[in-house]
């Protein structure tokens, strides 16, 4: 199609440079170059898949991935998790109270405790995450509604905030961080107590740094006026995005590379889920020297209510795990393992009989009759 | 210029008197008063413009052409969306292919349209000499102008298109050769006209009075009519008639002549070399077609999956709180859009984020193909002729892969089966047969033993019938004498007696016949001042004015001369096909000559009758005035003197008969066995008369002796009727064709029978007929049915009394049968061209008849042994690339959008992309771009010598078999099968779990979440890698290329990922990439993923493609096999011939049968032979 309707060869024959493989340049040309390349006879690695040839390697594949399958699930099933809903859709749940009168705009915090047992004790560091679920992160209109050079400490995008931020990209002054992300940024607050058989508790520490990806934290995200410690100075003439308590620059003032724009809670926010249902690491416990990160026992999750999620039909999790080698908690990719050598397998012995019972039929098929 | 402003007014008055014919008046200069008024006529200059654009207008006009297209207009439209409405994509995705695409184009088609520049500029300005006031004035070519006078030398070529007014000879004749216009590279000689071949001198022809009137310009190179009208002092003026033999046509060169001087008449674009330029219909492959018709299923499907998609998302918004929870709200202007716009906004949006489904790269590549691949045509050694020092050529590219597809191939016979090398074998004067010496002692003379040589008391009257006889072919001809020892074309005759002469002619048989007239005795000498001579028997020259000359052509089939003798006696000896002349008799031994005719016919022999008649003065004056009439005709000239020669050309007196032979080309009946075994059909459509054409089908084995013959001919419908022959004929292959299909089901098929049919010119023009109005009812328009179906069930077809009309018209009828088959028709001459040009794929033979049919062809070839190479080696390779590149194309982008699509499901229908924009703008640009093109230009699932020994192979391609629905719908089943996997395989990854990394690069273990663009570059990375590995397990050739290629953009995706994801991009507004696959790398889950999921895409796929091998195995898949086997025991032979025939020989009942049951199609009943004699070994 993209060749022209010009045909070099309707010319009288006096430009002879022109392009085109039936040019008058192959008319010129004598006894074409006896090259491989030209003569298509390149030296060539010829495979056929027969069933003799498949046959092997499905045994292969199915030999090892029958194993992985296996380490998987029994790595997976040895992640130990525990998952607590604290929506307070339910009457009996303690949370429901705050649930029923809650809007995001309300000023006032509403706290709630849900008490949780422990059976097996949790070994190693311990990952908190909070889970919401029919929230979606990654619609499109959501998703663009951010601007990453504002996030990166640009001077101009902070007080000119992309397009793209729209609704939430002015009131009244520009707004930093704008766009909807930022807006609707997990607000709640989740402690964890453990309580003594004695009665008394304590509160387990929390980690919340180190919950962002490096790089994130440390390339992609950055506070106006780079190192200066007063952010404040730094995010004038802004004003915090709507739906905030307070502006960026007071997220964390308790630790200035936690605060403004790479505050880790933030950033891990900002990072949109692939899907409705979705975790977000909250905070990690790291672990003790001589006993278990978590041990078995009661506990209470003191939760701070602010975030609404029942007008969507959303519900929020509060999850513990450890992770192994490959992650956390996910007997899938295990089962698939699994599944798809076994199915190699047996792929295998079907072609086996299917060789053995036609492979030398057609192998002896010259001779009819 | 001023000259053209002078002239355009009373152009506008007197142009409406000139429609049809134009004058010109020579040198400018006015005809003496009371001749008609001079009205100066307003020509084009003598500007050549081949080029499309100026600089100007190149990039308006060349993206105006450029968007015509289908297919480039809808990205255009895509784009525009793209710009104009808030779609999920950037307008870059698509503009950026698109811009490649059309930059590309335009770069190509500029630098053609420069090189025409640069040529049209090189001959423009060539300096040219023009007659000014008795000077030479130099001028540029493009100032010449209608009237100039023009002086060309020896070796130069014709400016314009000229009338010949005189030569530096004295007879007014000047040589021409038109190699560069037809290719013919004999020297033609063309004639002044008597009355101003005096004028030879620069003062002399500014002297010259005279008007020219003629017609307008048309572009047939052969047909001129025109009037000269002289004014010599006072009188009257002398009207002579002007034809193609007065016209130089520009691009011709001037031979073996001083110079001439001529006068210009048609100038720059309406020379008849620049209304030639324009190009022929464009040809389009049923690949294409196929490709047509998938585009618009995915059209629909595109369209389909939009609507669904905006449909689910009203549904899904009917809820508020889902259209907009209070995390993520509409602007105030989008909210106050109206509903039906929004919709319409959002179904646009989806056609946007799905429309890679119909890539714009797939035209692209599929261009490349087709034009790089070509090259492999041009460079093949096998088909380079070492004689004519030329290689194949291709003048399309569009069509490479039909040459796969051919199943009916139409060859003209003489030159194309045949040499076209014309060898005198004998005459025969009223019986008695002569045989020249020199063969004699050649080969020929076992077959010429006991025929009864020269008699040697010949009567009084025979021996003078004798040698007039041989007088007759001795002048009765065309033939040039060429006295120098080099000829610039190929040389038409063999040296004479003195060591420097040649006999040249546009007929090899004049040439052959004149030779052996010179073995006989009689010797033509030249043609010198308009008198012929002939050095007889007796060493005496012989001398005979030359009066007329009654030109052969096609539809006569003969030619006459009329000379008168040194006596004063005038003869007319004419020569012509037998059918031409046998009527025409009067007297003679008409009997004898007319077995001996048909004895050597049947030999295969090209027979030709000589008759004569002796004129009368009287007689002479009226055959004169009765053809001046009609030379000077303006109109309708052509039928006036065909009318005119009938009338002269009566009333013969038999002479004899003169037997010519055409050698069959080397391999040409090894070339139609192996195209027959490939199934296709054969038809030799041919002028020649019956028996000549049955004998050349007998030698090149189109005819068995097995083959029952079938007639259709004149004689036959002469006894019955056509409606009763057609249907006894169709009831004879209808009825053994039944039978055939129950014995090959009982397995039964050892009585089988071939048929070849035989049908002449005229029959087939009253098969073709159209019904008659209301009298025949149904009866006529069945013919064609009838004669169709006989054909059907036919192997091979003789066509033969065929004018060149009728070739185009029997391929056009085949070509409209219900069957649609793909035709090829093959040819060298300039009757073929019509059928060349009709059939899917022309193929020209680089013959002796001139380029002409080279020329028009699409594909050129030395010979035609060549086609087989052509057809089962190219034809076949390309099929299968471009089919697999079409189907793999369709594969891969719904391998690529059908996650999007999904992905729909479970964000809200809100378009997001689910691949980040520069891996929708790349993946078809370059992550999977060059394996498939380099798979589709050096892909050769079998050997190219096998192809070659077993045409069987063929068949297994036949009928578009790659392309057919059911295969299509597989491939796209495939591909939402492979999307499924990708989409749901990260889906569970990320739903149901942790789906983690190692933040800090292995450093800690903290665990960090994903988010959606690590699912889409999950999703893409799986996909670029199982669609490439799916590539290279369909992959039987592996060159070191292919394994560059393919490993080399699987590891160009990674480095580019790693690139694109490892910088902060300042030029971008976003960031969304950044580390993004380099954390997917660090988890170790990702890995074990991303190779299940490979795993997982690419099983059904192999473990489909085994199964089919050992279950149900095609022709082809048995020889990969065995020549696989073959190449394992014997390294230094990968074939062993024998084996493998055996195994296809084998296997075509299995494959036929299959075929029967699926298409009721004819049998083919070649492959049935084939398998009786494997079964009589």
């Amino acid at each position: 199609m993209m060749a022209s309707s010009y045909n070099a060869k309707e010319e009288d024959g006096h430009h002879s440079g022109a392009v085109g493989p039936g040019g008058p340049g192959a008319i010129k040309s004598k006894k074409p170059d006896n090259t491989a390349f030209k003569q298509q006879r390149l030296p060539a690695w010829q495979p056929i898949l027969t069933a003799g040839t498949v046959l092997p390697a499905f045994f292969v594949i199915g030999l090892i991935f029958i194993p992985i399958g296996i380490g998987l699930f029994v790595t997976s099933n040895n992640i130990k998790e525990f998952e607590i809903d604290y929506t307070g859709v339910e009457e009996s749940s303690p949370c429901h109270i705050c649930s029923q009168n809650y809007a995001w705009n309300n000023t006032n915090p509403c706290q709630c405790s849900i008490p949780f047992t422990l059976e097996q004790p949790f070994e190693s560091n311990v990952f908190m995450y909070y889970g919401l679920s029919n929230f979606y992160q990654n619609h499109r209109r959501y998703v663009k509604s951010r601007d990453d050079s504002q996030l990166n400490g640009d001077k101009n995008s902070l007080t000119n905030p992309s397009k793209e931020c729209e609704p939430y990209r002015t009131n009244g002054l520009p707004i930093a961080p704008c766009g909807a992300i930022a807006n609707s940024l997990f607000n709640d607050t989740l402690e964890l107590l453990y309580n003594f058989p004695n009665g008394t508790s304590i509160s387990i520490p929390l980690s919340k740094t180190g919950i962002a990806w490096w790089t994130d934290k440390h390339v992609k995200f950055r506070n106006p006026g780079g190192n200066n410690n007063n952010l404040s100075a730094a995010f004038a003439g802004t004003t915090k995005p709507v739906n905030w308590r307070k502006p960026v620059y007071e997220l964390d003032p308790s630790d200035p590379n936690n605060n403004g724009f790479i505050n880790e809670d933030f950033i891990v926010w900002m990072r949109t889920a692939a899907l409705p249902t979705f975790r977000k690491l909250y905070r990690i416990i790291h672990k003790n020297k001589d006993m278990p990160t978590l041990p078995p026992g009661n506990y209470t999750l003191n939760i701070t209510y602010n975030y609404p999620v029942l007008s969507f039909d959303g519900r929020k999790r509060m999850i513990l795990s450890t992770i192994s080698w490959m992650g956390g908690k996910n007997p899938f990719l295990g089962i698939a393992y699994i599944t798809v050598g076994s199915v190699c397998f047996f792929l295998g012995v079907v072609l086996l009989i299917i060789h053995h019972n036609y492979g030398s039929r057609s192998n002896n098929a010259d001779i009819p009759n | 210029m001023r000259a053209r402003m002078s002239h355009l007014i009373p152009a506008c008055a007197g142009e409406e008197n000139w429609v049809d014919s134009r004058t010109v008046y020579i040198g400018h200069k006015e005809p003496p008063p009371g001749a008609e008024a001079y009205i100066p006529q307003r020509f084009p200059d003598n500007r050549i413009v081949s080029s499309k654009y100026t600089f100007w207008n190149f990039i308006p006009k060349n993206l105006f052409e450029q968007f015509r297209r289908i297919a480039n207009f809808y990205f255009l439209i895509i784009f525009l969306v793209q710009l104009i409405i808030d779609t999920p994509t950037s307008p870059i995705t698509s503009g950026l292919p698109l811009f490649f695409v059309i930059t590309v184009t335009a770069i190509k088609q500029g630098y053609e349209d420069w090189l025409r520049h640069k040529a049209d500029n090189a001959i423009n300005q060539c300096p040219v000499h023009v007659i000014q006031h008795g000077n030479v004035v130099r001028k540029q070519s493009r100032k010449l102008r209608v009237g100039d006078i023009v002086r060309v030398k020896e070796d130069e070529s014709f400016p314009c298109d000229l009338i010949l007014l005189s030569t530096s000879r004295d007879d007014g004749t000047c040589f021409v050769t038109t190699a560069s216009l037809d290719g013919e590279s004999s020297h033609k000689t063309y004639y002044a006209v008597q009355d101003t071949k005096a004028f030879n001198t620069e003062e002399a022809i500014d002297t010259i009075h005279a008007t020219i009137e003629c017609e307008q310009p048309q572009p047939d190179l052969y047909k001129f009519v025109g009037r000269i009208n002289i004014y010599l002092a006072r009188d009257e003026p002398v009207a002579r008639p002007l034809g193609s033999e007065n016209l130089l046509l520009r691009g011709a060169t001037l031979k073996n002549t001083e110079y001439i001087y001529a006068v210009a008449i048609y100038t720059g674009m309406e020379t008849k070399m620049a209304l030639n330029y324009q190009s022929k219909s464009q040809k389009r492959s049923a690949v294409e077609k196929s490709m047509n018709s998938y585009l618009i299923v995915y059209l629909c499907i595109l369209i389909g999956k939009a609507l669904i998609n905006t449909i689910l998302k009203y549904v899904w918004q009917a809820n508020p709180n889902r259209d907009e929870p209070w995390y993520n709200q509409r602007t105030e202007s989008e909210r106050q859009r109206h509903i039906l716009i929004r919709a319409f906004t959002d179904f646009l949006a989806f056609m946007v984020l799905f429309n890679y489904i119909i890539p714009v790269s797939m035209y692209v590549t599929v261009e490349m193909q087709k034009f790089l691949g070509s090259y492999f045509i041009t460079w093949d050694d096998d088909m380079f002729d070492e004689e004519l020092d030329t290689g194949a050529l291709v003048n399309t590219s569009d069509l490479n892969e039909e040459l796969g597809q051919v199943e009916y191939v139409f060859t003209d016979k003489t030159g194309t089966l045949t040499e076209n090398n014309m060898e005198f074998i004998e005459c025969c004067v009223d019986g008695h047969v002569y045989v020249p010496h020199a063969i004699c002692n050649g080969q020929v003379m076992a077959a010429a033993a006991g025929i009864d040589m020269i008699d040697s008391s010949p009567d009084a009257e025979s021996r003078e019938h004798e040698e007039l006889f041989f007088r007759a072919v001795c002048l009765c001809h065309t033939v040039q004498v060429k006295e120098e020892e080099t000829v610039d074309g190929i040389k038409r005759g063999i040296h004479q007696g003195k060591a420097t002469s040649f006999y040249i002619s546009s007929s090899p048989d004049e040439v052959a016949l004149v030779e052996g007239m010179k073995r006989l005795g009689f010797t033509y000498l030249r043609l010198k001042d308009s008198h012929m001579e002939i050095l007889n028997r007796e060493d005496e020259i012989e001398r005979f004015e030359l009066l007329e000359v009654l030109n052969f052509d096609s539809v006569r089939r003969r030619m006459s001369v009329i000379v008168r003798s040194n006596t004063g006696e005038y003869y007319l000896f004419c020569k012509g096909a037998d059918s031409a002349i046998f009527p025409r008799i009067v007297s003679g031994k008409v009997d004898q000559v007319r077995a001996r005719v048909e004895h050597n016919a049947v030999e295969g022999l090209r027979t030709l009758c000589v008759a004569y008649k002796k004129l009368s003065h009287i007689e002479y004056e009226e055959v004169c005035h009765l053809l001046n009439s009609a030379k000077l005709a303006l109109q309708d000239r052509d039928k006036k003197l065909s009318e005119a020669y009938d009338t002269i050309e009566r009333d013969f007196i038999l002479l004899g008969a003169t037997a010519v032979e055409d050698r069959l080309q080397d391999k040409a009946a090894d070339t139609i066995e192996s195209l027959h075994k490939a199934g296709m059909k054969v038809w030799v459509l041919t002028g020649d008369k019956m028996e000549t054409a049955t004998a050349t089908c007998y030698a090149s084995k189109l005819f068995r002796r097995s083959t029952q013959i079938l007639e259709l001919t004149t004689k036959r419908t002469e006894e019955q009727s056509l409606h009763d022959v057609l249907h006894d004929l169709s009831h004879t292959v209808l009825h053994h064709h039944g039978s055939m299909i129950r014995d090959t089901f009982s397995g039964l098929s050892n009585e089988f029978q071939d048929y070849g049919l035989i049908i002449d010119g005229a029959t087939l023009s009253a098969v073709l007929k159209p019904a008659p109005e209301g009298g025949g009812g149904a009866s006529g328009g069945n013919y064609k049915e009838i004669f169709l179906e006989i054909c059907r069930n036919c192997s091979a077809v003789l066509c033969c009394r065929m004018a060149p009309l009728q070739k185009a018209q029997i391929v056009k009828l085949i070509k409209a049968s219900k069957e649609h088959p793909i035709t090829l028709a093959v040819g060298d001459g300039a009757n073929d061209v019509s059928m060349i040009l009709e059939a899917h794929v022309g193929i020209g033979i680089m013959g002796k008849e001139g380029r002409q049919a080279a020329r028009n062809s699409d594909y050129a070839i030395p010979k035609f042994k060549h086609l087989k190479k052509m057809l089962l080696v190219h034809g076949h390779y390309y099929y299968i690339r471009i089919a697999e590149l079409v189907q793999y194309f369709f594969y891969k982008n719904v391998c690529f959008i059908f996650p999007q699509f999904l992905y729909q499901f479970f964000c809200g229908f809100s378009q997001q992309p689910l691949y980040d924009t520069a891996y929708l703008t790349l993946y078809n640009i370059s992550f999977t771009s060059l394996p498939i093109l380099l798979y589709s230009l050096i892909e050769q699932h079998i050997n190219m010598d096998i192809l070659k020994k077993d045409p069987s192979l063929y068949r297994d391609i036949a009928k578009n078999s790659l392309l057919r629905w059911p295969i299509f719908i597989y491939w796209t089943f495939l591909g939402v099968f492979d999307a499924v996997v990708f989409f749901f395989g990260a889906f569970f990854l990320f739903d149901n779990t942790t789906f983690t990394s190692n933040g800090q690069l292995m450093t800690t273990n903290t665990q960090m979440m994903f988010g959606n663009w690590t699912f889409g570059t999950l999703v893409f990375t799986v996909l670029v890698f199982t669609v490439t590995l799916k590539l290279a397990l369909d992959t039987h050739y592996w060159t070191w290329i292919n394994h560059f290629v393919i490993w080399g953009s699987l590891l160009f995706y990674v480095i580019f990922s790693l690139l694109w994801g490892g910088i902060i991009w300042p030029f971008l507004n976003y960031q969304r990439m950044y580390y993004v696959f380099m954390q997917m790398l660090s988890s170790g889950p990702a890995w074990l993923s991303i190779i299940l999921l490979i795993m997982v895409s690419l099983l059904p796929d192999v473990v489909k493609k085994v199964l089919c091998r050992a279950l149900w195995p095609t022709t082809t898949e048995r020889i990969q096999v065995s020549a696989a086997g073959s190449t394992l025991h014997s390294p230094q032979g990968p074939y062993r011939g024998k084996r493998i025939i055996c195994f296809c020989f084998f296997s075509q009942p299995v494959l036929l049968s299959k075929t029967e049951k699926r298409a009721n199609r004819a049998f083919s009943p070649d492959s049935f032979s084939v398998q009786n004699r494997e079964k009589g070994k």
